[in-house]
């Protein structure tokens, strides 16, 4: 067992654990959070998907000891109490049925749209394509996406509002 | 007392507090302990903790609290369809209380009474009947109350929103809350079996329903979108272990031996459980429990003779097998005769392999045994099943066992979440410590119970003038030794610990149409495999259990019957369905052929006889129909496929279903869960097949066993609601099931739409590419 540091969701904390533990059982058993959940164990499904460095990362086959930079986890994308705009189209659209992979579907969109505010419908499908659903809800997961990459991101009204100042 | 943080009010209320199960037992329901008609086990009831809950006692399902809100206490589970939320309102529409005023609490053995949890599309069509009968009766007997108040007839009295006027003084109002809130209603009820349960008043008619027939969103959606919601897999308790199974690497394998020093130097190593071919192995921390059940040596010993032909060979065993039971054929005039003298006569036969349930999580449970009863946190959709059932597995009194239904993976039939809160509750007992058990991915996707594989052959005569005059069907089905709901005897574990049951029969299926065929033969063999107990090819129920099957030998063949009487495939149907001159008594027919119209005009259908002609190009067109029922719902579908000539690849780019469920409750949510229903089956069209070798299933994750995906997605997909909200016409029309009907119809729609494109007829599901491809070489050579 060996001590690691991780940065969590704006938070630290250290666990004693074997190097090579999924970081998975690492974020739901010793740090109680459980928005990524397994699924597969391989890599295959994206239930367990967090954000390492802007990227949508498995990690149930993430060993805890490669992980350097700051984790997100679905626990924390909202913000204040805000929802996050993709959580908040996913109840517009309900698109969850039962909703177990949700995480997955949720922070790999989120991953997506951050590289790419304004993804067409190929990127989107090929950015969604490894991220399974065993009731299929895809169609209404892509129409939540497409309801917030319609809409200007973030940064973007940020700079236009600036732009008005300036 | 488990660790749970953030979960659902109504739910933390459920098992964290005491006091609904003292309010119930002051209300006398220690004494009385009535059973379910289906609550037979052979554990006794005695004394303890957990009595059945009194069905006949309005308190038993309704609560009003003095701040005016409701909770309902229902005995279903909701697998992700809305139907929690469908139930607030219907019964929120009974008692004339607004819907964010109330919430529900499901499928927890402990509070609410037994309506069996989920399964066969039930819930709305069967047990919404008593749900919205005893809020009519707490409407009624809170009308009386007030009438006594007030000292006005009750016909005196407006209600709304869950305050009661005076008609002819309204500055005379009270609320429910301030009427009973927190109080019992001491209300009996009758009833001969749950479903049954009635009080005095009866029922609004559809007419005065307001909130049913809106769409008010899910209540369980937000906690599933920003992490909140505890699911059955997050279920802890303090000194909780982890267990992993140990699976024989060989169907049929016999135990010889296990090495328990191959894993005694695992930190935090707690045991090896084993009975009879039984393992698992327990461990302080899960990912030791993962490594200890891969590092577990262990000495089985190969069956003599091979458990299953290898799914290469399957159809052909299937084909020669001698059945072990054959159903009653259901005839209609004289196929054989008719098809003697028709003019032309069309045979084909269609094959379906094995497809498995293969939950996006793996099954799980985690059981409690302290204080010396038994707690089991499971998202098996029939909780109480899964109380009796362990109860009897462990020869404890049901009285002392209870589970708690959480959320968890799509429950679409009997999944592994049975199985894995079966081997929970073993292990717990054992250890006396509270277990969580985790099936693998491999475990869960060759060891789920398999829907049947389905052998068909279709024989079809038309006469001179194209007219459809005798239809023949057979079918063998693999699904000798049926596996059931919860059977203590033929849950997987038992069956390792060499628990036998005596195998029923299994049972066939027939195709479901209202075509006017005037002579017509069905039968539907059950064959077996050799090896039926401790194998992975046992069958379950899996979303309209036999119809995709059936139905995708059904509608394709009525495709090439259409051809060969060079009619257009829509045309020919309703000719087959204008052509009958009586109805049933949920006029099935009249209903089916509005639904044909409904999709043809949505969809635009384009004439023709014949599949489209030939084309040159690398991607080909196409569009097909087919139709179905399951009960009284009727499903027509229609998709529009492009065919990769170089891959094979097929992608179905549009759908649309016209459905009829009657009486909707919830259209929103109930378009969702057709769109469902027909990927879940279109999943089951392109890509998903059981393949195994002779010793052992050979799909084992998401790589071997590949499913549908962002990919696939059809780019537009319109469900029509034929008879949506309530209908002026019909405005008696009960509300029927809408859970599995829309899978029916999908893999011949599919098949038929290829045809349509290539000119190429596909029998064999499913269409992968590979397929697909060969098909267009053959039909070229």
């Amino acid at each position: 067992m060996s001590k690691f540091t991780l940065k969590v969701n704006g938070g630290t904390h250290t666990v004693d654990v074997e190097s090579a533990t999924p970081l998975l059982y690492v974020l739901r058993n010793d740090l109680g959070l459980q928005g990524p959940r397994f699924g597969c164990g391989l890599g295959q499904c994206g239930a367990c998907t967090v954000i390492i460095n802007g990227v949508a990362t498995r990690s149930c086959v993430t060993p805890v000891s490669t992980v350097k930079s700051e984790i997100t986890t679905l626990e924390g994308i909202s913000k204040n109490g805000a929802l996050h705009p993709l959580q908040q189209a996913w109840i517009d659209e309900q698109v969850p049925a039962c909703g177990f992979c949700q995480n997955g579907q949720i922070m790999t969109a989120k991953a997506l749209l951050d590289k790419t505010p304004h993804p067409n419908d190929t990127q989107i499908r090929e950015a969604m394509a490894r991220t399974l659903c065993r009731c299929m809800t895809y169609y209404r997961v892509q129409t939540a996406i497409k309801r917030v990459a319609g809409k200007r991101s973030v940064a973007e009204a940020a700079a236009a509002s600036q732009e008005v100042v300036a | 007392m488990t660790t749970f943080t953030k979960i659902p009010k109504q739910i933390t209320e459920a098992i964290e507090n005491s006091s609904r199960r003292d309010f119930l037992k002051t209300a006398g329901m220690l004494v009385v302990s009535l059973q379910t008609a289906s609550a037979q086990s052979a554990a006794p009831q005695g004394s303890g903790p957990y009595p059945d809950i009194d069905f006949r006692k309005l308190d038993s399902w309704i609560a009003i609290h003095a701040d005016n809100t409701a909770t309902f206490y229902v005995g279903k589970t909701d697998c992700g369809q809305g139907t929690g939320t469908a139930f607030r309102q219907m019964m929120a529409d009974e008692l004339d209380i607004a819907f964010n005023k109330t919430s529900v609490v499901m499928g927890h053995t402990e509070n609410t009474p037994d309506q069996g949890g989920s399964g066969g599309s039930d819930a709305i069509q069967v047990d919404g009947w008593p749900m919205r009968r005893v809020a009519a009766e707490a409407r009624r007997v809170l009308l009386e109350m007030a009438a006594q108040k007030f000292g006005v007839p009750v016909n005196g009295l407006a209600v709304s929103e869950a305050v009661i006027s005076v008609k002819a003084d309204a500055s005379k109002k009270v609320t429910y809350g301030e009427l009973i809130g927190g109080k019992k209603f001491n209300v009996a009820l009758t009833g001969k079996d749950i479903d049954d349960t009635t009080g005095v008043a009866k029922v609004k008619t559809v007419q005065e329903l307001k909130i049913v027939g809106t769409s008010p969103q899910r209540f369980d959606i937000p906690a599933k979108v920003d992490g909140t919601l505890k699911w059955a897999v997050d279920a802890k308790a303090p000194g909780m272990v982890h267990a992993r199974n140990v699976k024989p690497p060989f169907v049929g394998a016999k135990l010889v031996s296990i090495d328990e020093s191959s894993v005694r130097s695992i930190p935090g190593f707690v045991k090896v459980i084993n009975k009879g071919n039984y393992i698992a192995v327990v461990c302080e921390r899960e990912e030791h429990a993962i490594q200890a059940a891969r590092q577990l040596k262990v000495n089985w010993e190969k069956p003599a003779t091979a458990p299953f032909p290898s799914s290469q060979d399957l159809f052909k065993y299937m084909r020669a097998a001698k059945p072990t039971s054959s159903a009653k054929p259901e005839i209609v005039g004289d196929a054989a005769a008719a098809l003697a003298g028709a003019a032309k006569v069309l045979e084909a036969e269609y094959d379906i392999p094995f497809q498995g349930h293969t939950a996006i999580s793996p099954g799980h449970a985690m059981a409690d045994p302290s204080n010396g009863v038994m707690t089991i946190y499971s998202n098996d959709m029939k909780s109480y099943g899964m109380r009796r059932g362990v109860a009897q597995f462990l020869g404890i009194p049901r009285d002392r066992v209870r589970v708690v239904w959480l959320e968890g993976p799509q429950g679409y039939g009997r999944t592994a979440a049975e199985d894995a809160g079966f081997e929970a509750a073993y292990i717990a007992k054992e250890l006396n410590r509270p277990v969580r058990m985790q099936w693998m991915r491999h475990e869960e996707t060759a060891w789920d119970t398999k829907a049947p594989a389905f052998a068909c052959k279709m024989r079809g005569g038309l006469d001179a003038q194209g007219n459809l005059i005798a239809v023949d069907y057979g079918s063998q089905a693999v699904a000798y030794n049926h596996i059931g709901y919860n059977e203590a005897e033929s849950v997987l574990v038992a069956q390792l610990m060499g628990v036998r049951r005596n195998p029923p029969a299994g049972r066939g299926a027939t195709p479901s149409d209202m075509y006017a065929i005037p002579n017509r033969r069905m039968t539907s063999d059950v064959v077996g495999l050799p090896l039926i107990w401790e194998t992975p090819l046992r069958t379950g129920n899996l979303r309209d259990p036999n119809g995709p099957q059936i139905t995708f030998a059904s509608e394709s063949f009525i495709d090439e019957l259409a051809f060969a009487a060079k009619a257009d495939p829509f045309e020919f149907r309703m000719k087959l369905l204008m052509a009958g001159n009586t109805d049933d008594r949920g006029f099935r027919r009249a209903r089916s052929i509005a639904c044909m119209k409904a999709a043809a005009q949505a969809y635009g259908w384009d004439t023709r006889p014949g599949p489209k002609p030939a084309s040159s190009a690398n991607t080909l067109t196409g569009r097909g129909i087919a139709y179905s029922f399951r009960g009284q719902t009727i499903a027509v579908e229609i998709a529009e496929v492009e065919v990769n000539r170089t891959t094979g690849r097929v992608w179905v780019k549009r759908l649309v279903c016209a459905h009829d469920c009657g009486l909707v409750i919830n259209p929103e949510a109930i378009k969702r869960t057709i769109e469902g229903a027909m990927l879940h089956s279109l999943s089951r069209a392109l890509h998903e097949e059981v393949t195994f070798d002779t010793e052992k299933v050979t799909s084992v994750d998401w790589a071997t066993h590949p499913m549908l995906t962002h990919t696939d997605t059809p780019e537009r997909i319109d469900v029509i609601l034929v008879n949506g909200d309530p209908n002026p016409n019909r405005p008696d029309l009960p509300h029927y099931g809408a859970g599995e009907g829309g899978c029916k119809p999908m893999l011949a729609v599919v098949a038929n739409a290829i045809f349509d494109a290539t000119g190429v007829r596909i029998r064999r599901v499913p269409f992968r590419g590979a397929r697909v491809l060969e098909a267009l070489r053959s039909a070229r050579a």
